[in-house]
């Protein structure tokens, strides 16, 4: 019929990328350090997303696509652009790093008493270690959806959480062990 | 030192990310080795805690009632400012249409099919009333209006004389109902507008029915049929009677 009615398209991206809507948010807010962008940011992620939907390969992963659609989307805004110019990450090799830390992390563990500092040290860190960080702990994405959401290869998201914990484990260090 | 190489792979083996083999043999080592036990159960605590305090920020009811709002189906009608009410009332109309099909004994498929034709000439209807100019041609002379059609639809039909009859013909434009090509007439009856379609019986979806007369007692009436391998359509806001006398003008021709 001429009468289409609601496109069923539509129903479906719904129903799949409301439950996101939290952890989205979260997301973007972590990413803009800031409520009005991070809103700016979720929105203009659904509304690609709806829009790119009927391109969309069912059968590959819904939620690394709706993150990445983000992440790219925040990275070419103004906020993202400024947050990466600042730490360019051309120093990064694949491959693990060896990490070979003299303390053992108990050290740290006596600054996590306080949710405010580890707060603080996460927002401090550079962008891409902190995304993928909150993509490894807070999502808990498996390397591989890690790798389709950052559009890198697998030994790029080994080496660069190796070095996102190795970043955040050296700030929480108590000041007197320092230098 | 041995164990440097093990700490190496302790996050990966704590992100659940270690090889089957290695997996095991990592189990094996951290079991016998106080030093890589108390590191490892050290890194779950910060894993833990980064979890918590990764989980930060909670958006607004609002925010999401905005954004649920804007991926919402939306039905794909040509809304302007000032149709919204013209819109609700052919919704009504498909209401209507709906619960009737519950007291007929026809199989589902067809009285689904009938309703969305039904709607459909509702929604063509809504138009001309919502529309500034609702028609191509502007006559009140039959003569005038059906040359006009001669040439844009494939078929020719007859329009009725309506002296003393109290209708006024309006004009005419061209309609399309599921690509079907047809024609849009629009009578005035004391200040009230009732369309008339016809359309190719032969292009339209079977089982919408002969003489079927509808009584609409919400926003619209509508009588159609089948006459000459054509279909009419006859729908308004007036009463019964007022269709009713219109649908016999044409059905006497
Ligand atoms: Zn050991």
């Amino acid at each position: 019929m001429g009468m289409s009615g609601p496109a069923p398209q539509s129903d479906a991206f719904e129903a799949l990328a409301m439950p996101l809507f939290d952890q989205l948010y979260n997301f973007a807010h972590w990413l803009t350090q800031n409520r009005e962008e991070a809103e700016d940011l979720v929105q203009e992620t659904y509304t690609k997303a709806l829009k790119g939907f009927s391109s969309f390969q069912l059968g590959t992963n819904f939620r690394a696509w709706m993150y990445r659609i983000l992440r790219n989307t925040f990275l070419t805004s103004r906020s993202g652009l400024a947050a990466t110019s600042t730490v360019p990450l051309d120093t990064e090799v694949d491959g693990p790093v060896l990490a070979v830390e003299n303390q053992t992390p108990e050290a740290i563990l006596m600054q996590l008493s306080s949710s405010q500092l580890l707060q603080d040290a996460i927002s401090a860190l550079p962008v891409h270690f902190r995304e993928i960080l909150l993509l490894c702990e807070v999502e808990e994405m498996s390397y591989q959806e890690i790798a389709e959401t950052l559009s890198i290869p697998m030994g790029t998201v080994m080496s660069r959480l190796a070095r996102a914990r190795k970043t955040l484990r050296d700030r929480l260090r108590p000041q007197f062990q320092e230098g | 030192m041995v164990c440097d190489s093990w700490k190496a792979k302790l996050d990966t083996y704590l992100d659940g990310e270690l090889p089957e083999q290695e997996l095991r043999a990592f189990d094996a080592h951290v079991r016998g080795c106080a030093p890589c036990a108390a590191d490892a159960l050290a890194r779950v605590q910060i894993k833990r805690a980064i979890q918590v305090a990764g989980k930060r920020f909670t958006p607004s009811a609002e925010f999401r009632k905005k954004v649920r709002q804007s991926v919402a189906p939306t039905p794909q009608r040509r809304l302007r400012p000032g149709w919204i009410f013209t819109s609700a009332l052919a919704l009504v109309f498909v209401a209507a249409a709906l619960t009737l099909t519950y007291w007929a004994t026809e199989s589902g498929r067809d009285q689904l099919i009938r309703n969305q034709v039904y709607s459909e000439i509702a929604d063509l209807h809504v138009d001309s009333l919502a529309s500034s100019s609702p028609v191509d041609v502007v006559s009140a002379d039959r003569h005038t209006v059906k040359p006009w059609f001669q040439g844009k639809i494939p078929f020719a039909f007859d329009l009725p004389e309506l002296q003393n009859t109290g209708f006024t013909l309006l004009g005419g434009r061209m309609a399309y109902l599921d690509q079907a090509p047809g024609a849009h007439l629009i009578y005035d009856v004391r200040k009230h507008h009732i369309s008339v379609f016809v359309f190719q019986e032969r292009l339209l979806p079977a089982g919408l029915g002969e003489n079927s007369f509808l009584p609409m007692s919400l926003a619209f009436r509508m009588e159609t049929w089948s006459q000459n391998g054509l279909r009419y359509f006859v729908i308004g806001d007036t009463g019964v009677s007022e269709i009713e006398s219109l649908a016999k003008l044409f059905k006497g021709n």
